[in-house]
């Protein structure tokens, strides 16, 4: 393999894995305060996407972006008010339930308002045939575009969770529930606030990948089951976990053309995700003690 | 009550998961029904869209203007989503309870071979809007189709190489059944071209990015051309992914590339794509005297009048095609099914979109090579391929 070839795969591995890293981490914000799992997180980012697409006819792209990722943050925090907030203690089965009917809902919405066309928002430097020279490799400056916004939207978070209150009360919920009420925390606005979070990093990451992947109504499921396995593959609720794993997914797959069919590109993570599930349930970085005392 | 309205939201929920949201069949003054198998929704939606849009557009047309030999036409369109298994209980559903005359569709050829022998053993008139050869070959004497045959495309993709020196090539294709079809023929019929498959790849239909096998393939310095043979959008996003990496050798599309949209995606890198196509794409440049002509200009502006959202594309033609044929079969012999199944497999000089379709007992297409015209991609718009 000459090194220009591999810096090729690499890149093509790094910009799939930061995508999934991305919708991974929507998976974690969720499930570190609710426990549960949303799948409607790869619907977060078509709508992202779509909605900036449709509002880059009427006004520049950075504020078309920005409308799109404020309106899907809007849905988030509609979609946890209207289905989520009101079930007293419901069981894990029957809120993933919901969020996959939510899923399903969003598409069919998609469906009617976009149909079954697939559009793309135009590249934001250069266009489809622009591209830079890395070592000998040849870039789409749009690749640079995702694995920098993507970075910094995972920098951004993890200064969040650490150094801001808003941030503290987050884990607080995550941690033990019932603690952070007793100390005077509105968990239930918490958990509005991580599906604002997580439909927000959704929606970013749709408008970025938007020129390089194309966006559709049905984008959503197929993101949703690799950022399910990073997820997984990390350790649930583990945010930095989840950048490596996403990181180590993608590589893989990218690399996988070299040796295997680009058929059996899928089925690599599918069987990761079962190996994962099989062996290290609790995730490659995760402990399995922590696991044990979670409901799921 | 909370714990009641949750289950019953659930209900709901899973109740939309089964039904999805298939479009309520369109009830008009009862006569010949006329069935139709549409993938409106789903992955395949970009052929199943405009087909029923096509075929609601002529049956507008066709009863406003008095019906067919004075019967009113009911279409009753079910949305399949591409999904094979939902193609095989609509289309007992369409034969058993709504007795319809004829059905048009489905979309997509895995979804008809599925449906093939359920419409012989009906003696349902099946005329279906998928491309794969096998459709037709062997016949099956209730069975049709429209759209031109995957080795008549390759015929012309491999005439066109060898007009251009090339011998070598790289084939990929979308894991569909009109992939993996097309996969088929392009291996078999290289050899009687002289042509050398180097690398034969896969990808799945919901690919997003291709850049690792860009950059495989690139790395081989024999592959004179591409050759990619899918219904999906990855048509475009490979030719992004290849000129991104500065790969400028020719690529080739197949007749599943007849849709603008794929030409706007795409942008730059879908500049100089070379492909097959009927001559719908390139209605206004043809000779006047080209038979196909008004039929194709016609229903070019009635479509986007009609639809001006929507530009017209070759995949909403094979239902034109379909329905032009049936119609054209139901004037012949009336309304009785084996007289129009007759009729219709002795149809000559039929124009359509297309192509002239001339069909025949051993002939269930009735178009051949000619009815492809090499097309590629300038300024963003179709035109003829000229070397």
């Amino acid at each position: 393999m000459t090194p220009e070839l591999f810096i090729q795969y690499l890149f093509a591995g790094i910009t799939y894995g930061i995508i999934y890293a991305i919708v991974a981490i929507g998976f974690n914000i969720i499930y570190n305060t609710t426990g549960i799992i949303n799948f409607a997180q790869g619907e977060f980012v078509m709508l992202g996407g779509m909605i900036a697409i449709t509002m880059n006819a009427f006004m520049p792209m950075t504020l078309a972006i920005m409308v799109a990722v404020l309106i899907t943050m809007v849905v988030g925090a509609l979609i946890e008010m209207v289905f989520i907030r009101w079930l007293e203690s419901p069981s894990v089965l029957r809120m993933i339930i919901i969020t996959i009917g939510i899923s399903i809902l969003a598409r069919e919405v998609a469906l009617h308002i976009w149909g079954e066309s697939v559009r793309a928002l135009p590249y934001f430097i250069g266009n489809e045939v622009t591209s830079v020279s890395i070592l000998g490799a040849r870039i789409s400056p749009q690749v640079l575009w995702v694995i920098g916004v993507c970075s910094l939207m995972v920098a951004g978070l993890s200064l969040f969770f650490k150094f801001t209150s808003l941030g503290r009360e987050m884990r607080a919920c995550a941690a033990n529930r019932r603690a952070a009420t007793l100390c005077g925390i509105n968990t239930k606005n918490m958990v509005t606030l991580s599906f604002v979070l997580s439909a927000g990093i959704g929606a970013v990451a749709g408008c970025v990948m938007s020129p390089i992947t194309y966006s559709d109504y049905s984008m959503g499921p197929n993101l949703a089951i690799k950022g399910f396995t990073v997820a997984i593959l990390g350790g649930l609720g583990n945010s930095l976990a989840a950048v490596a794993a996403g990181l180590l997914l993608g590589i893989i797959e990218a690399f996988s053309v070299s040796v295997l069919p680009l058929a059996f590109q899928d089925a690599i993570a599918t069987a990761i995700l079962l190996l994962i599930l099989f062996i290290r349930p609790h995730g490659l970085f995760g402990s399995s003690e922590a696991a044990s005392l979670k409901e799921f | 009550m909370r714990r009641v309205l949750g289950s019953l939201l659930t209900v709901v929920i899973s109740f939309c998961l089964v039904a999805g949201f298939s479009p309520v069949p369109t009830a008009k003054a009862e006569n010949i029904k006329v069935g139709a198998i549409l993938a409106v929704t789903g992955g395949a939606s970009f052929l199943g869209g405009p087909e029923a849009r096509t075929l609601e557009m002529m049956v507008e047309e066709i009863n406003a203007n008095g019906g067919v030999n004075g019967n009113k036409l009911e279409l009753i369109i079910k949305d399949s989503g591409g999904n094979p298994e939902k193609a095989i209980s609509f289309a007992k559903q369409l034969i058993e309870e709504d007795k319809v005359f004829a059905i048009i569709g489905p979309s997509t050829s895995g979804e008809t071979m599925k449906i093939k022998n359920i419409a012989e053993e009906a003696q349902m008139i099946l005329l279906s809007c998928a491309a794969a050869e096998v459709i037709v070959n062997p016949v099956a004497k209730y069975v049709f189709k429209t759209p031109q045959k995957d080795s008549d495309a390759v015929k012309k993709i491999y005439g066109t190489m060898k007009d251009l020196g090339i011998s070598k090539i790289a084939v990929l294709t979308g894991n569909t059944g009109f992939g993996n079809a097309g996969k088929g023929q392009l291996e078999n019929i290289a050899p009687e071209f002289g042509i050398e498959i180097l690398a034969s790849e896969v990808y799945d239909k919901q690919a997003t990015d291709l850049s690792a096998i860009v950059a495989k393939l690139m790395a081989n310095k024999d592959i004179q051309a591409v050759v990619n043979w899918s219904i999906v959008p990855a048509q475009g996003i490979l030719a992004k992914n290849m000129r991104q990496a500065g790969w400028d050798v020719p690529l080739f599309q197949s007749h599943g590339f007849g849709n603008i949209k794929y030409v706007e995606a795409g942008g730059a890198a879908a500049e100089g794509i070379i492909f097959p196509a009927g001559r719908l794409l390139v209605a206004y440049s043809l000779p006047d005297d080209n038979p196909q002509k008004t039929l194709l200009v016609k229903y070019k502006v009635d479509y986007e009048t009609k639809y001006p959202e929507d530009k017209v594309s070759t995949f909403g033609g094979h239902a034109y095609d379909a329905l032009t044929i049936l119609v054209a079969g139901i004037e012949q012999a009336g309304l009785d099914k084996e007289k129009v199944r007759d009729a219709i497999e002795n149809l000559k000089e039929l124009p359509g979109t297309a192509g002239i379709f001339n069909f025949s007992p051993e002939d269930h297409n009735g178009l051949d090579i000619n009815s492809f015209e090499m097309l590629t991609v300038k300024d963003g718009k179709f035109a003829i391929y000229s070397k």
